[in-house]
């Protein structure tokens, strides 16, 4: 069970991710993208879900059992190869709804102060 | 540049899935959960057979609207719901059927209403993008 303690607070990733080129081709290609120049819509999840992995076992949560209930994207630029990220994460709201866990965390990616894309995941641990 | 209406229906893409799919998705994006590669595995979770990951539909639909929008950087903002799981079973290839509709146009953007839908069932949720027109 998550601590609901955490809710609202946020932590700074302590290593920032740099963004290849390979990475980001390897991204597009799996998927049939045939622009390889930028990072595709939903690139980001490959960088963000990992971090969040962290956050919530280290909240508690119950990893294995996670399904994924909904994913937005806000995207203010491209990720584009080079880039730095530092992804800030936030436990945004939690609730256990006939047992099943829903977390929903927010993800910041900032390329120095700029930020790049804001994401936000559903997680459900089911009862 | 675009010149969309609302109400446009936007003509529909079938993306193939199969396993070898799941398996370079895996690669791409670090998401190595068992339930999208190992049979056993998922059957032993409750799950009828392999499931596609939810992000793997996701990213595919992200594709059609990068299509319809006339490259990856136009896309602004996007959402979708994981329904239904995709169920890919061993030497078989599901056809995952994508369509949209222009919903609104307002201060340069467009408002993608999108349909995700396996063998007639919907498998993603109240999924929308929105796209820039400039």
């Amino acid at each position: 069970m998550l601590d609901p303690d955490l809710v609202g607070r946020t932590f700074v990733g302590a290593t920032s991710t740099l963004v290849t080129q390979e990475a980001i081709t390897q991204f597009s290609r799996a998927i049939g993208e045939p622009n390889f120049e930028i990072a595709a819509p939903t690139f980001s999840i490959s960088i963000t879900l990992a971090e969040s992995q962290v956050l919530l076992q280290e909240s508690g949560l119950d990893w294995t059992r996670v399904v994924h209930g909904d994913q937005k994207f806000e995207i203010f630029r491209p990720i584009v190869a080079g880039d730095s990220l530092i992804c800030s994460s936030t436990i945004e709201t939690f609730r256990v709804v006939a047992g099943n866990e829903i977390v929903t965390v927010r993800s910041d990616l900032h390329s120095g102060a700029e930020l790049v894309i804001s994401s936000w995941s559903t997680l459900v641990v089911r009862a | 540049m675009n010149n969309f209406e609302v109400g446009q229906e936007l003509v529909a893409v079938s993306y193939h899935i199969d396993r070898s799919l799941l398996v370079a998705y895996a690669n791409a994006s670090g998401d190595q959960n068992p339930i999208h590669q190992n049979e056993e595995f998922a059957k032993s979770v409750g799950l009828p057979d392999v499931i596609a990951h939810g992000m793997l539909t996701m990213a595919l639909a992200g594709r059609y609207v990068s299509d319809v929008a006339g490259g990856p950087d136009k896309v602004k903002e996007f959402f979708a719901r994981f329904i239904k799981p995709v169920v890919v079973p061993a030497g078989s290839t599901v056809n995952l059927i994508i369509s949209g509709k222009i919903s609104a146009i307002e201060n340069g953007t467009a408002k993608i209403d999108i349909q995700a839908t396996c063998d007639d069932v919907k498998v993603l949720g109240m999924a929308k993008a929105v796209i820039s027109l400039s």
